[in-house]
């Protein structure tokens, strides 16, 4: 059994065990954040009832492999599975969107596949980076923002490349 | 704005594939159906999120990102050698990267905001090699166990939901590396 398989209980154990050690109450807390859990989904179930409505459509009229194909060459190229073009489009512009997306891709292909878990790794690599530009920026008052958005665009082109990679050296088909 | 562009071309393009491809019957079916899966998908992750928000919560009241930033503090000042001596932004761009870390977005927004407007006063209105530094490290996720992700796996009925972990390491690393680096060498190679 290997460490991966049992990250929930040591990380549900070590949470407590570290809670009652700093004196915190542990069980307050669970629910504290739960209950903000659920202000997360709720924020996120209109993201993803719009995005899979236009996904689904997309999937139904040929247009989404239409386009996988078209870019199927560059892609494979580079290592990416084409079928995670729609999540490589929406992920710089919005965190719902790309969880959205990229959930729908987990569902469709299942979690322990190739595209699935390569969808899993891009969400988890990267970030919505257009999103916090803004954010960042408008709270520092900046007008020149220079050169940090192709500096941020690097860093996701290269989350995307690592994440497939990575997924094809770790767990090979 | 940007999403709005989005969503109403994937709508267009759906219509317009769907005719010309004479499966219109089936979109319409789609997009029904896409709709009612969103709310399935929030549903079959909705438990392992609000568990695991709950275990972060435990751990940002333990002290978790107080005790991260000191680990992280020597590292930072090398990354930000301009404010290497400005405790107030040393401080609030190491709990920032802590927050990261632990995947708690909510904390760590406005610290790093925090640090993003401290910067700002040594040269306002433009963004300087530090804060540039700081947007980038930012935008490029750091997170060492993606819960949200590792929800929307179990619901989908992995097997093992964390077996991601390394791989997800391996990118992060790598993008923020890249990141980092194309700010060090933008910050040589840029003319304003």
């Amino acid at each position: 059994m290997d460490i991966l398989t049992l990250i929930v209980p040591l990380l549900l154990a070590g949470a407590a065990l570290l809670g009652l050690w700093r004196r915190v109450d542990v069980y307050d807390a669970l629910l504290t954040g739960a209950a903000e859990g659920l202000g997360v989904l709720l924020r996120i179930v209109p993201a993803l009832i719009a995005l899979l409505t236009a996904v689904w459509m997309l999937r139904a009229s040929g247009a989404l492999e239409l386009l996988a194909e078209v870019l199927a060459p560059v892609l494979e190229r580079l290592g990416i599975p084409p079928e995670t073009v729609a999540l490589l489009l929406v992920r710089p512009v919005s965190g719902s969107a790309a969880l959205g997306v990229g959930a729908d891709l987990i569902r469709t292909y299942g979690p322990d596949s190739t595209i699935g878990r390569t969808a899993a790794v891009m969400l988890g690599s990267t970030e919505t980076t257009f999103y916090t530009i803004a954010v960042y920026f408008s709270a520092a008052g900046i007008k020149k923002t220079r050169y940090a958005v192709p500096a941020a665009l690097c860093a996701d082109l290269a989350g995307f490349l690592a994440a497939a990679w990575a997924v094809r050296l770790l767990f090979p088909a | 704005m940007g999403m709005s562009v989005i969503w109403a071309g994937m709508v267009l393009l759906s219509l317009a594939c769907g005719l010309a491809t004479g499966r219109g019957g089936e979109v319409a079916a789609a997009a029904m159906e896409g709709a009612s899966a969103g709310v399935e998908l929030c549903l079959s992750m909705a438990g392992a999120l609000c568990l695991w928000m709950g275990v972060m919560e435990v751990l940002r009241r333990s002290g978790a990102i107080r005790a991260l930033s000191r680990l992280l503090r020597p590292v930072l000042g090398w990354l930000y050698p301009d404010f290497a001596r400005d405790g107030g932004v040393m401080d609030a761009v190491s709990a920032n990267v802590s927050a990261n870390l632990l995947g708690l977005g909510n904390a760590a927004t406005p610290l790093g905001l925090d640090a993003a407007r401290r910067m700002s006063r040594r040269s306002p209105g433009v963004a300087s090699d530090s804060l540039c530094m700081l947007v980038v490290c930012n935008t490029a996720s750091i997170q060492l166990i993606p819960t949200t992700v590792a929800a929307v796996r179990a619901g989908a009925g992995s097997a093992a939901p964390f077996d991601i972990l390394p791989a997800v390491w391996l990118a992060s690393a790598l993008s923020v590396t890249v990141g980092i680096l194309a700010a060090r060498l933008l910050a040589r190679l840029w003319r304003d």
